[in-house]
């Protein structure tokens, strides 16, 4: 039977311990978690957005029910443990149920503090700490007016920032001179009183309160010196107590917190404890990076790994104000010996010092510009010598890159990869890039799934937003640089493509032959790349390689995530007949298709179709009229386009038309990577032709000609190339500048890297300067076509690639 | 000993490609190498079981298409940095057909 582990305490540093724990060994234990709130686990940090109305309680739920289920984990909410009774091995809660521990757990986390004035447990006065709070709050500020919040620090700030927000009037009542006095030093702190005073926020410095006062519910706070504030609302955050009265009753060890040793377990030996209720080392944490550190060690201990050790941990803070930027580590006022570095840019609102002790950096407090805070913070905690680049340090590690001690690049992007990105958890930028292109990541959601980067506090989400643009968006195995296009060989993309062209080379082998390629038949990344260059320069001789092609390519549909495939017909401009729809419709009917979406490309997609079946389902399609959308491949995918003249009351030429003939011409055409069109009927441009590839937009005189815009990972908006009069030439500059990408674009490179590798000139001096050029251009585009625009569905569907489609079925 | 099942002709699969063995279990991939060389693997991928029969294949390795772990055919073994495995099968060519061994070979780590 397995052994039985009850957690107590439902929280951040609790769950994120049984996380770790099911990685380690899942089935080690039958699992009980018991949580006094209604809750399943949410991040708690993200109660100050909430209250400021930029999230929603769904936002922060970090495990919903269904994960606990799918964990096998017996979830309790809403009841509290009331007793442990440690020689029987049980616990008993308070709606009297009892259960059975062989481990326990305690993360029951900290307890506000209330000040003990009078008055302190009237209606209205509450703390800062859980879900119920904020529902009180927002409560409050739909119902009354005034807020009184009782303490300057980090939670309190926040509070009275999301009261603000919510409508009400806010004072900050604190005792000290100086707000946030443990993570600021004065000039910092100044600065940032003065920008919350130009929001609206009223402070009240030095003030001792002395008593709450009311008729039941809250009316005032009295302050000793007999001045008083009216109040329908006071929120006391003058900090934290480890919740400790469930261990201390059960006899356990405690100062401030649970003491616990290295191991994170406490003077019983089955019981360990983890998060705000613990004292290690004589300190108690009230931030989740150290928690969840604590939260791997008790892990591996629970798993009987028995290696990790919790050593401690030094943090940094930042303030969740939305435009606020202030970071704050180490020991940031300065002792007697120690140097202070200091950068004040009061106009700019930037504010910047580093104490520093034997070329060490100690402390940093930074304020209107913390891009640099993590760099910083690895410095401290590296104990890196700075003496090399002392001068410099202040402006940050980008300027350093420019010296010579690092690789340049922008932000993030120049960062070495043992800098920590998030500091909740740990993560460093490597591990982030790592995961990014060996995972497959795309998407904020997913690199936070991986590596927990931004699933916390959320103040580095901007960060990786931009590691993953700059990760993925450059296509993941190749850079377009001088490197070489993989390992397979050291040459670029460049000179592949010259050699192909000027050694007039017409196979693979031919270019691995000439080219001195390591390996025989490529990899992965090269083999695609040169079955394009080849079928882009060779259309007419150059047979196509099938097993050189990425899956969905040749299948000739997307490949979902259970192995099944997707069916996007194409329907030129997004016109699209009765005739057309029930044809598609009878399609879906016909093979079951589980699910159909309008896409955001204007045609309809059919997903979850079994391989096997997709060549009878293209039968039924190409009998219909319809061709493939290419919606799989590195190819021409969709032109969009808008109402236009025809019904349009703004549309000034006939924009649907137009964009059929261009879909026309350009349909089944390989590319480089994707590529998008789209024509809109007048500068409104609700085709979002400047996000496009190749975009029109008509106006009355004619028709502009955008480029090199992109809509996905990073936002780009096209450049103007030129404006024409006719739609013959708006079908000649097009098919011309996709020519031109074709042959000169990087496998993998849109042509918004490209526009921007080459330079808007170059293109300009190869399509508008050079007419002959153009016509080229224009003219090899055509002669392309008329090997492309065969169907690869129908093909299909008369017997092509068979092999592909067609299971060996035996019965053992 | 081992129990071989005829699949299909070895130029029934292309070279460097794959054909998919639907057995009463599971599926297994069958991948043919540039030098005629044929191994069968278990069509599911150790990271998120993508089909590898769909993946890329280069030397005597096939890429999964899903998020481009590479797994070595001979063992079953994903190539570092990732880690983990997935069943290999005995094959063989005899006369131009290709056999499939239903037994799963231990591979050693
Ligand atoms: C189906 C569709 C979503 C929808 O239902 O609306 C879609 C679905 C996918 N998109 Fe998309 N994109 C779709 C419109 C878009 C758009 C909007 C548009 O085209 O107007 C964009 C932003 C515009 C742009 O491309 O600039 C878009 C930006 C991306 C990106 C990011 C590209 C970039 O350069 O940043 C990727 C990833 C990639 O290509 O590497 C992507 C990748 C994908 C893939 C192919 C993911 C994959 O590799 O498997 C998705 C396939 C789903 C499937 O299994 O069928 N999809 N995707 C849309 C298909 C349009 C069509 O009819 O063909
Ligand atoms: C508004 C706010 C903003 C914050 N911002 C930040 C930030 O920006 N960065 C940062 O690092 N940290 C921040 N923190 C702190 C961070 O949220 C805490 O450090 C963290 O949540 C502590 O985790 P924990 O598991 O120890 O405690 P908790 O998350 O509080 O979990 C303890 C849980 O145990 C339950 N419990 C207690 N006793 C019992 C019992 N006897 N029976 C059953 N259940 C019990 C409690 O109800 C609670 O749900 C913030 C906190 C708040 C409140
Ligand atoms: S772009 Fe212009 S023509 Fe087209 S729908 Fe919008 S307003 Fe009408
Ligand atoms: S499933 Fe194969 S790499 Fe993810």
């Amino acid at each position: 039977m397995k052994e039985k582990l009850v957690v107590v305490g439902n929280g951040m540093a609790g769950m994120r311990a049984v996380e770790e724990l099911l990685k380690l060994d899942a089935d080690k234990y039958e699992i009980t978690v018991f949580g006094n709130e209604p809750y399943p686990n949410y991040n708690r940090i993200m109660l100050s957005p909430v209250l400021a109305g930029e999230k929603t309680i769904d936002d922060i739920i970090l495990n919903s029910r269904e994960w606990y289920d799918e964990n096998g984990i017996n979830l309790i909410t809403g009841d509290e443990v009331v007793e442990i009774d440690r020689v029987k091995r049980k616990v008993m809660t308070a709606s009297g149920a009892e259960t059975h521990y062989d481990r326990l757990l305690l993360a029951t986390g900290s307890k506000p503090f209330i000040i003990p004035v009078p008055g302190h447990d009237k209606d209205g006065v509450i703390g800062f700490r859980d879900i119920a709070d904020v529902e009180t709050m927002l409560d409050a500020a739909k119902t009354s007016k005034h807020a009184v919040v009782i303490g300057g620090g980090l939670l309190g700030l926040e509070a009275a920032n999301g009261l603000m927000k919510q409508g009400m009037d806010v004072t900050v009542v604190h005792l000290l001179d100086s707000l946030m006095e443990r993570q600021l030093d004065k000039p910092a702190s100044a600065m940032l009183k003065a920008s919350l005073e130009e929001r609206g926020m009223k402070f009240l410095m030095e003030a001792q309160t002395a008593e709450i006062t009311g008729d039941g519910h809250v009316s005032g706070v009295k302050f000793a010196d007999g001045s008083e504030v009216a109040a329908d609302l006071v929120v006391m955050a003058v900090g934290i107590r480890p919740n400790i009265e469930l261990a201390e009753k059960a006899g356990l060890h405690c100062e401030r917190g649970v003491v616990v040793d290295d191991t994170m377990q406490t003077f019983d030996p089955k019981i360990y404890a983890v998060g705000e209720c613990v004292q290690h080392r004589g300190q108690c944490y009230g931030l989740v990076a150290p928690l969840f550190e604590q939260a791997k060690v008790v892990a591996n201990h629970l798993a009987e790994m028995g290696i990790a050790r919790y050593e401690g941990s030094v943090t940094s803070t930042k303030l969740k104000v939305t435009g606020i930027d202030l970071f704050s580590a180490g020991e940031f006022n300065e002792g007697e010996g120690d140097e202070t570095l200091v950068l004040q840019d009061p106009g700019a609102g930037v504010y910047k010092k580093l104490v520093i002790r034997d070329d060490k950096v100690k402390g940093a407090v930074l304020y209107g510009d913390t891009m640099d805070g993590t760099w910083y913070f690895t410095l401290l905690r590296e104990g890196t010598d700075i003496s090399a680049f002392r001068s410099t340090i202040l402006f940050g590690q980008h300027d350093l890159g420019d010296a010579g001690h690092g690789s340049s690049g922008s932000g993030v992007m120049s960062l070495p990869d043992s800098a920590e990105i998030c500091g909740c958890n740990g993560v460093c930028k490597g591990d982030i890039v790592n995961a990014i292109t060996t995972k497959g990541l795309f998407t904020l959601a997913e690199v936070q799934a991986h590596t927990k980067a931004s699933s916390s506090c959320g103040s580095c989400t901007g960060l990786v937003e931009e590691l993953l643009a700059s990760t993925v968006g450059e296509g993941y195995d190749e850079a377009p640089s001088k490197q070489g296009m993989c390992n397979c060989t050291e040459h670029s993309h460049d000179e592949v493509i010259a050699a192909i062209r000027d050694q007039e080379l017409k196979s693979m082998d031919a270019v691995r032959e000439a080219m001195g390629w390591k390996t025989p038949d490529g990899c992965a990344s090269c083999r695609p790349a040169l079955n394009y260059y080849l079928l882009a320069r060779w259309p007419a001789e150059y047979q196509d390689d099938a097993q050189s092609r990425f899956i969905n390519e040749r299948a000739h549909g997307n490949i979902q995530k259970d192995g099944t495939y997707s069916v996007v017909p194409r329907m030129f401009g997004g016109l699209c007949t009765a005739e057309d729809l029930r044809a598609i419709a009878d399609v879906s009917d016909k093979y079951q298709v589980p699910e159909m979406k309008v896409t955001g490309g204007q045609r309809i997609d059919l997903f979850g179709v079994k391989k096997e079946d997709l060549p009878a389902m293209w039968k039924d399609l190409s009998d219909a009229g319809f061709v493939s959308g290419h919606a799989y491949g590195k190819a021409l995918r969709t032109v969009k386009t808008c109402a236009g003249k025809t019904w349009c009351r703004f549309g000034t030429q006939n924009s649907t038309g137009l964009g059929v003939k261009l879909e026309e011409l350009t349909w089944g055409s390989w590319m480089p990577h994707k590529f998008k069109l789209a024509v809109s009927g007048c500068p409104r441009n609700c085709a979002e032709a400047t996000i496009k590839d190749f975009g029109v937009v008509c106006v009355d005189s004619g028709y502009e000609l955008h480029v090199g815009g992109n809509g996905g990972i990073k936002v780009r908006v096209t450049d103007l190339l030129t404006k024409v009069a006719t739609e013959e030439e708006v079908l000649e500059y097009c098919g011309a500048f996709t020519q031109l990408y074709r042959e000169e674009g990087h496998y993998l490179e849109r042509t918004a890297p490209w526009v921007e590798r080459v330079g808007l000139n170059h293109i300009k001096e190869q399509i508008l300067d050079d007419e002959a050029n153009r016509k080229d251009l224009y003219e090899r585009f055509k002669f392309g076509q008329q090997f492309a625009q065969i169907d690869p569905w129908k093909q299909r569907a008369e017997g092509g690639e068979a092999h592909e489609f067609t299971p060996v079925v035996i019965s053992a | 000993m081992s129990n071989w099942i005829e699949i299909v002709a070895l130029e029934d699969i292309p070279k460097l490609g794959s054909r998919v063995v639907k057995t009463d279990t599971m599926d297994i991939a069958v991948f043919r190498t540039a030098d005629d060389r044929v191994f069968a693997i278990k069509d599911a991928c150790p990271h998120k079981g993508g089909p590898l029969s769909q993946g890329i294949v280069h030397g005597t390795s096939v890429t999964c298409p899903l998020h481009n772990w590479k797994i070595d055919l001979t063992s079953g073994e994903a190539l570092a940095p990732d880690e983990g495995c997935t069943n290999v099968f005995a094959t063989k060519v005899e006369n131009g057909k290709v056999y499939l061994s239903l037994k799963a070979d231990e591979v050693a780590a």
